[in-house]
């Protein structure tokens, strides 16, 4: 009785309840994620549950689907290429925005970040309007032009980032001491913006790789790429072939997520 | 000079000005900032700026059968949409769907922000890193695992159905409740986010002051922890409200054709209609709409900051 006296007023029920609770929130969240990973194992014939017993059929026969090899084949070489272009144009504005100083920054700053701002089926329409007369429909370069806009601001603010959390005195420093300004940045800016540099990259990748609004409006007939061969999958059917094509998907973002997180940190990349 | 971290730009150039150094330098920079933005610039211009603009032209020509655009000036694109009741319908299914999913992503985006926002946990980088982590996994993968989820064989059916609760499955996709359920738990990551940001003036001493004062559990969760945390709930909320309103994977996967928002009705006067002016009216529709509520969220969010 004494016992149970003392340790009563320890013990809030609210504290375990909350515990409950966000575990299933957690679970709600993760759920479609850990259920495409259920699905691509089952060997049910047709999508349902419970799962009858455990294949790898479902992987077995990734390599014979041609749509989806295809799709993969393309949506790596835009991802790649958006990656490389986007890096290019992004970190040296970046730099700019950063160790500048000049009129109308803050504008400039904005502009950079504002195509996150608009819906991506508005400027997927805008996109095939343009893209048409021009004949860059169903090419790689126009899906690659596409993906350019939604993956500028994640390389800017992300090298951004890593440019605000250090000083300029460094590079003020290497300058004294006889360096050029091209041996400062090589030697002192570029260590500095590494991190910014390879989250924004990997950003910029997987954001290209996963897009699907703008490659279907773009080159949805002649250059599908894989989310858009998803897309038309799963229209048609549920069932639990296009399942492990998912999880190699969500592995890929999953090595994203682990790149971003170590060099950063998620949170910080995102915001 | 006591040297920190974080350094205002003053002191940074004072830090740079050592002699003529500054000068020359500056002088230098006049062009070097503008090489450094040229690139980025043209990049934006060509994928951003003038798709918008051609669009925002278009929808002021007019649309004639297979596809051809007459070139003109007219309002004929606004005005449709706007006096049929059919296109009303579907701005008011948009908007609502926007309002049930920002309320129900916040209410169940809430607990878990708090809980990272308090958690002195070791796992809590961990955690949150789970939490954000969906945000860069394909939003077609994620929609056809709640089609896995929530189809007529799905999940959810299946179980009721082992359990011998429902004889006939519950329809949970091609309809509303469906894209509802999906596209909430897809923007939570984004409504976390927001939320723990704008957590800012939320800290444990104030519950624990209106704890020994006499307040119950309650009485502090409702007068002191949802006040001041309402500022993030309002970030977040309108946050999913924006995305929700534009979002077309999951209204058109998970609606499977029978759910008719603005974005899904975008696609369809293109690819199904050819009517392209029609689809940039509707498009520049959906960007004012957008565009209002963009101006609103961006004044709470310097309020909040200031």
């Amino acid at each position: 009785m004494s016992e149970a006296r003392l340790f009563k007023p320890r013990f809030n029920p609210a504290k375990p309840a909350f515990g409950i609770l966000v575990f299933l929130l957690y679970l709600f969240l993760l759920a479609p994620l850990l259920i495409v990973f259920v699905v691509s194992f089952a060997s049910n014939q047709y999508l349902s549950f419970p799962p009858e017993g455990f294949t790898l059929k479902w992987y077995g026969m990734l390599p014979e689907e041609s749509t989806f090899m295809n799709g993969m084949r393309v949506s790596i070489i835009v991802a790649v290429i958006v990656t490389v272009v986007v890096l290019a144009l992004g970190v040296p504005a970046a730099l700019a925005l950063d160790r500048f100083e000049f009129k109308a920054k803050g504008v400039v700053q904005s502009f950079f970040l504002s195509p996150l701002l608009i819906p991506s089926i508005v400027l997927a329409l805008g996109m095939v309007l343009l893209f048409g007369p021009l004949k860059l429909t169903n090419t790689y370069a126009g899906i690659i032009i596409g993906h350019v806009a939604i993956t500028i601001p994640f390389v800017i603010r992300t090298t951004m980032m890593s440019l605000a959390t250090t000083d300029t005195s460094c590079e003020a420093a290497a300058r004294i001491l006889g360096a050029g300004s091209w041996t400062a940045f090589r030697r002192i800016t570029l260590p500095i913006i590494q991190p910014g540099v390879i989250a924004g990259g990997v950003i910029a990748f997987i954001v290209s790789f996963d897009e699907a609004v703008i490659s279907l409006f773009v080159a949805e007939s002649g250059l599908p790429t894989l989310p858009v061969q998803v897309l038309r999958y799963v229209e048609n059917s549920a069932d639990a072939a296009v399942a492990a094509l998912s999880v190699i998907l969500i592995l890929i973002s999953l090595a994203v997520v682990v790149v971003v997180e170590r060099v950063m940190g998620l949170r910080k990349a995102l915001r | 000079m006591t040297v920190t971290k974080t350094q205002t730009p003053a002191v940074r150039r004072a830090g740079a000005a050592e002699g003529d150094l500054e000068l020359a330098s500056r002088r230098r920079n006049r062009r070097t900032y503008l090489v450094l933005l040229l690139p980025g610039l043209l990049g934006l211009l060509v994928s951003f700026v003038f798709p918008l603009a051609y669009m925002i032209r278009m929808s002021f020509n007019r649309g004639a059968p297979d596809g051809v655009i007459e070139e003109t000036f007219t309002l004929d694109t606004y005005i449709q949409p706007l006096t049929d009741p059919y296109y009303w319908r579907v701005t008011l299914d948009t908007f609502q769907m926007g309002v049930t999913v920002g309320l129900l992503c916040v209410l169940v985006s809430y607990p878990v922000a708090l809980f990272l926002a308090r958690s002195t946990s070791k796992y809590r980088g961990l955690l949150m890193a789970i939490a954000i982590a969906p945000l860069l996994t394909s939003a077609v993968v994620r929609t056809y695992g709640w089609m896995v989820i929530l189809g007529t064989n799905g999940l959810v059916n299946s179980s009721l159905k082992g359990m011998g609760l429902i004889d006939t499955p519950l329809k949970l996709t091609n309809n509303m409740t469906g894209v509802t359920i999906g596209l909430v738990e897809i923007f939570m990551p984004y409504a976390i986010l927001a939320m723990i940001s704008g957590f800012g003036r939320l800290s444990p001493q104030l519950e624990e002051a209106a704890g020994s004062l006499g307040a119950s559990k309650l009485q502090v969760f409702t007068r002191v922890t949802i006040p001041l945390s309402l500022p993030g709930i309002l970030t977040a909320f309108l946050l999913v409200f924006v995305l929700s309103i534009s979002t077309f994977i999951t209204p058109r996967l998970l609606g499977g054709g029978s759910v008719q928002v603005l974005a899904t009705e975008v696609y369809d006067q293109t690819t199904g209609l050819l009517n392209w002016p029609f689809a940039a009216a509707l498009s520049v529709i959906l960007l004012i709409l957008f565009g209002l509520i963009i101006a609103v969220y961006q004044r709470l969010t310097k309020k909040i900051g200031g």
